[in-house]
């Protein structure tokens, strides 16, 4: 059974429509980094998977659908939001307390082992921690309830490098030991690159692009392009081209080239896996040149 | 990717296999409550600190009477000073569940901490309900058990004083019934205080649910404009006097031949029985049920504002 499983999952506020039939399959066990820009509907998507707000289309979490059966799918769930939601006037003390009391999956000895690491006290009040540290609770919190699937918007938002690292670090020591799922939302690639096995770009309500990270290191390759062998690099019909330290840098879909010129080109220059990010203006940047010709 | 660095020592369960988790319906519900304790914390210190007023002045009454002897330690109704203790501390009871309502679902929107509690496994009617027995269950029964401690404490203040002045304990100690007046106390309280006004509070705690500021002119100005219609048209003030009366307990909960002025009065001869059948109880109960029920579904749909 996959863990997340949508089919025209379609979303409008008004006019505007911020999931335009979206589908989407995660398989257990994946970790999805889904990457867009600002209003892209990364939010909304993780929003309608949350059971947070209602939607058109099909859609079924862990077997369950979100709309209908929120605080049974929540057991199975947890969910960092993008800003600090934890309330301003509880105190860690009281935070600890109330998950234990309403979450049967939550192991307090756990989370009182992740917040011994740091310098939270017990007794503060959750105003009175810093945006890091309150990212830290909650990050102990919810790495202490034993779910199957972990929904993170935009988790270090806000957040100093330092805690950022942390974050991600802490994740990947403490919480995919086993076959759980967890689904990213991000507009911070870089960071997340060595964490994910699958990737999904979301543009305008709709999926544009996605593969797994095999895919990416198999099918992609970024050349930097010797400048007296552009003409024939860009006869080859690269996705993107862009310029650094005044060299062309050519990104290549594999899949589009034979075989002779795939051998082709090492010649032009050094070539290398491109980063998620560097993939993600090319196919953004694809995008928007597609909707102008569409435009006119 | 690699996790070799991971040298964390694992427990024996982190290799289980995910259990199914159940957990009984009643632990939800006692910690949403307790959360609404620990967040408004008014709820027990605004009738604590009222008690603690009324009784640091009826104190120094009492300390005044040791020479203003008949007029301040026999009075003709002994009754009266403690009556009017627990008439303050109803009346504290009512404001701090006029604005608990308008804050109940407004507050979590606002501080955004509606996505933490909707991203545990309590259900929107848990919490509604939770939310709705801050002012029908927990606030009335606490304003009775405070009241009743400031009540014994006044009684053992103005005995001793009138033990310091020589004079008899026994009158005061036999004309006031004081369990009569307790038990009197919490009727008249989960009656007049909680049934009785339970749609207004409902109401209130509906309009908490959506709109983005000023929950209290949407919840206000509805029944401004109601009242102000009827005048116009009608000429009355039924709706106006029928809110009014409701969220001030004005229930039929005596027999109208009571003597009694107050309802905690001991004279005073209740009727709980045609209170039970009133009409107006139970259709103010199908209101308030309704209003609940609206506002559960609204708690579905909103996020932060």
């Amino acid at each position: 059974m996959a863990c997340i499983e949508a089919r025209g999952l379609r979303k409008a506020y008004g006019t505007t429509v911020a999931l335009d039939g979206v589908n989407l399959r995660v398989e257990e066990g994946r970790i999805l980094g889904l990457i867009g820009p600002n209003g892209a509907g990364k939010t909304t998507a993780l929003n309608a998977i949350l059971g947070l707000t209602p939607y058109q289309g099909e859609l079924r979490v862990l077997g369950r659908d979100p709309w209908i059966e929120r605080d049974q799918l929540m057991c199975d769930v947890c969910f960092i939001a993008d800003v600090a939601v934890l309330p301003r006037w509880m105190r860690v003390s009281q935070a600890l307390e109330y998950v234990a009391g309403v979450h049967p999956r939550f192991d307090r000895a756990k989370a009182e082992g992740f917040l011994a690491k740091t310098t939270i006290h017990r007794n503060s009040k959750v105003r009175e921690l810093s945006k890091g540290m309150v990212t830290q609770l909650h990050l102990a919190l919810v790495m202490a309830i034993d779910a199957p699937l972990l929904v993170l918007d935009e988790p270090t938002l806000g957040l100093d490098i330092l805690y950022r690292k942390q974050f991600y670090d802490s994740l990947l020591n403490d919480y995919l030991d086993r076959n759980r799922t967890i689904v990213v939302a991000t507009h911070q690639v870089e960071e997340i690159q060595h964490v994910l096995t699958d990737l999904m770009f979301i543009d305008r309500g709709r999926i544009v692009f996605e593969c797994s990270m095999e895919e990416l290191e198999s099918r992609y390759l970024e050349v930097m392009v010797h400048p007296e062998k552009i003409t024939a690099a860009r006869a080859l019909k690269p996705m993107h081209e862009r310029l650094a330290l005044g060299r062309s840098i050519l990104l290549f879909d594999l899949m589009t080239l034979d075989k002779v010129d795939r051998q082709q080109l090492a010649a032009f220059g050094d070539v290398r896996t491109p980063s998620i990010a560097d993939l993600f203006v090319a196919v953004m940047s694809n995008q928007a040149g597609q909707a102008q010709g569409a435009a006119l | 990717m690699s996790t070799q660095s991971n040298a964390m020592p694992e427990s024996p369960l982190e290799s289980q296999v995910i259990a199914p988790a159940v957990m009984s319906a009643t632990r939800p519900m006692y910690w949403s409550v307790r959360r609404e304790l620990w967040e408004n914390r008014s709820i027990y210190l605004a009738p604590l600190g009222v008690a603690a007023v009324a009784l640091f002045a009826f104190s120094l009454s009492s300390i005044l009477g040791i020479w203003e002897k008949p007029l301040r330690l026999n009075p003709a109704q002994p009754q009266a000073p403690y009556d009017m203790a627990a008439g303050l501390m109803m009346l504290t009871g009512i404001v701090v569940s006029v604005f608990y309502c308008l804050d109940a679902l407004y507050g979590e929107r606002r501080d955004r901490s509606i996505l933490f509690w909707k991203s545990l496994p309590v259900s929107d009617a848990t919490t509604v309900l939770a939310k709705a027995s801050i002012p029908l269950v927990i606030l009335p029964l606490l304003t009775v058990a405070i009241t009743v401690a400031m009540q014994w404490l006044m009684l053992l203040l103005s005995s001793a004083v009138l033990l310091v002045s020589g004079l008899s304990v026994a009158t005061l100690w036999t004309k006031l019934s004081f369990v009569r007046m307790s038990w009197l106390l919490l009727y008249h309280v989960l009656t007049a205080h909680a049934l009785w006004p339970a749609p207004i509070y409902c109401w209130l705690l509906l309009v908490s649910g959506w709109p983005r500021r000023a929950t209290f002119l949407w919840a206000a100005l509805p029944l401004v404009a109601i009242a102000g219609v009827e005048q116009i048209v009608f000429h009355t003030w039924h709706f106006a006097t029928l809110v009014g009366s409701r969220l001030i307990g004005a229930a039929p909960t005596v027999a109208s031949t009571s003597p009694g002025m107050f309802p905690t009065d001991p004279m005073t001869q209740i009727a709980p029985a045609s209170f039970l059948s009133s009409p107006g109880l139970w259709i103010g109960l199908a209101i308030a049920a309704a209003f609940l029920a609206a506002a559960i579904r609204l708690r579905r749909y909103q996020g932060p504002i």
